[in-house]
């Protein structure tokens, strides 16, 4: 491990799409004088400064608060979104963790539902539409509620809180074989569904959330469980298994 | 606001259909495997088997009527589900790998659709053969209580004593392994099932419970082949 400090370069495979209605390939790219501990965004920052110096347009690619909260950076590296480490967003990979010299293909989160918008960019919008149709809940405008006015078990707020760890990224979209949106509709109904705050609006949520799902275009889930092993917040198909309860009891409710 | 109805045919729908039908159909193999062990005790025991279930008269034909519909619907959505998941994702990426545990996805989870074609058209080979087989008024008369019945069992034994049949029932059992491999556990998930304690313990039931219905029933074909003797009317019938 004397090297391990040693700036290390790759080769690249990059997925290069100009637009939504041009076609794409992938472009190799070589990088080299990479500090080992940078992200893996600041590798593509280096390449990108590589590439404006020789006036070539850079690599597109999404990303924001770069500390593995906001979910909008993700890519697809050598095949699994956020990277081979479990439990990571693509901004908290490092370089430590690919071989020095080693090929590394970038491509981006892929489904239907996800069209590329440039090279790396895809434009996740329809998880949005998934929350307007039915991931909230309504409250009065006015001034905040006193904190403890509703009382609820711990056990139950870090349970909920589970679900809610989500940064609707899309990893788990992007790793499923099928493009279901599963994971992401689940734990977006559980965080609610689990509170009373959750519970008037529930069987309006299931069937809503899940009608607009279908309506986007994802898959369906086929217990797989990837996108489990792929979600950096490491959220468990349980609640997949919320998500058929409750689209369940809404016939009876 | 509008409210979304249940819609039996959304996604989540079909899930709720495909596990409900398969734990259904599951119970239904398992009912059958335990019936079938009979033909491990002689024709006698196997014949007078038969012959109970034949007794049951209408609700025979309620229950084929309830089966037929079980493995319709069972791949009718799984199909659907197929078929949805190539419209989710036109272009793929160069590669796609598993990220490893707690990933459920294996070679049987990939191969359910491939699995469940065999075993659809081997029901209805199956059915054909044995349902639909020589009976009574073929020769295939066996005694069972001082009454003539259906020889079922001289049907099965010279079946099994073509190795070509035996082959393929041993193989297709064997399929039928891995489909219940990710079946068993994948259907009670489908219904929302299972919590964080069920989940590991339904996964890790589901290897034991695809070993031994794969097992239990390749045996009887294996058995048949190598240790029953062929009946007596199966001599005068050898060439026609």
């Amino acid at each position: 491990m004397s090297n391990a400090r040693q700036p290390r370069s790759y080769t690249l495979r990059v997925w290069r799409q100009p637009s939504s209605t041009t076609e794409g390939k992938l472009v190799e790219y070589a990088v080299s004088d990479i500090d080992p501990d940078s992200s893996f965004l600041e590798m593509l920052d280096h390449l990108n400064e590589n590439l404006v110096k020789k006036n070539e347009e850079p690599i597109a690619f999404d990303s924001d608060c770069r500390e593995g909260i906001c979910g909008t950076c993700g890519v697809c590296i050598d095949g699994r979104p956020h990277g081979p480490i479990p439990h990571v967003t693509t901004c908290a990979l490092r370089m430590r963790d690919f071989a020095d010299r080693s090929t590394i293909v970038v491509e981006p989160f892929r489904a239907k539902s996800f069209p590329v918008v440039k090279d790396l960019v895809v434009d996740r919008s329809a998880f949005d539409r998934i929350i307007e149709a039915g991931g909230y809940v309504s409250v009065n405008a006015g001034s905040a509620p006193e904190a403890n006015m509703i009382p609820i078990g711990k056990d139950i707020a870090e349970s909920a809180m589970d679900s809610a760890v989500c940064i609707g990224c899309g990893a788990c979209v992007a790793s499923c074989p099928n493009a279901s949106a599963s994971l992401f509709v689940g734990a977006k109904m559980r965080q609610m569904v689990l509170l009373p705050q959750g519970a008037v609006e529930r069987k309006h949520r299931a069937l809503a959330m899940v009608e607009r799902m279908d309506r986007e275009g994802f898959g369906d889930c086929s217990n797989h469980g990837e996108c489990e092993a792929a979600c950096p917040k490491a959220i468990s198909i349980e609640n997949i298994a919320t998500l058929r309860r409750e689209y369940m009891k809404a016939i009876f409710r | 606001m509008n409210t979304p109805r249940f819609r039996l045919w959304s996604s989540v729908g079909k899930k709720i259909l495909t596990g409900l039908t398969g734990i259904a159909l599951m119970a239904f193999i398992v009912m059958h495997l335990l019936g079938n062990l009979t033909l491990l005790v002689g024709a006698d025991a196997f014949n007078g088997y038969t012959e109970s279930l034949h007794e049951l008269g209408w609700l025979v034909i309620v229950a084929e009527l309830g089966l037929i519909a079980l493995f319709g619907l069972h791949a009718i959505s799984a199909v659907q589900v197929w078929l949805d998941k190539g419209k989710a994702r036109k272009q793929h990426n160069s590669l796609m790998r598993t990220k490893g545990a707690p990933s459920k996805q294996t070679i049987a989870s990939r191969s359910m659709i491939v699995t469940g074609a065999v075993l659809l058209v081997f029901v209805v080979v199956h059915v054909i053969q044995f349902r639909f087989g020589p009976s009574i008024e073929q020769g295939y008369v066996a005694v069972v209580d001082g009454a003539p019945a259906r020889d079922l069992h001289r049907l099965v034994v010279e079946t099994f004593k073509n190795p070509v049949w035996t082959g393929i029932y041993v193989a297709v059992m064997l399929l039928l392994g891995f489909h219940l491999r990710h079946g068993f556990w994948s259907a009670f998930q489908s219904i929302g099932a299972l919590g964080p304690k069920l989940r590991p313990l339904a996964y890790s039931v589901a290897v034991v419970f695809a070993v031994a219905m794969a097992v239990g029933f390749l045996i009887l074909p294996l058995y048949l082949f190598l240790f029953a003797s062929v009946p007596s009317g199966a001599v005068a019938m050898a060439g026609h």
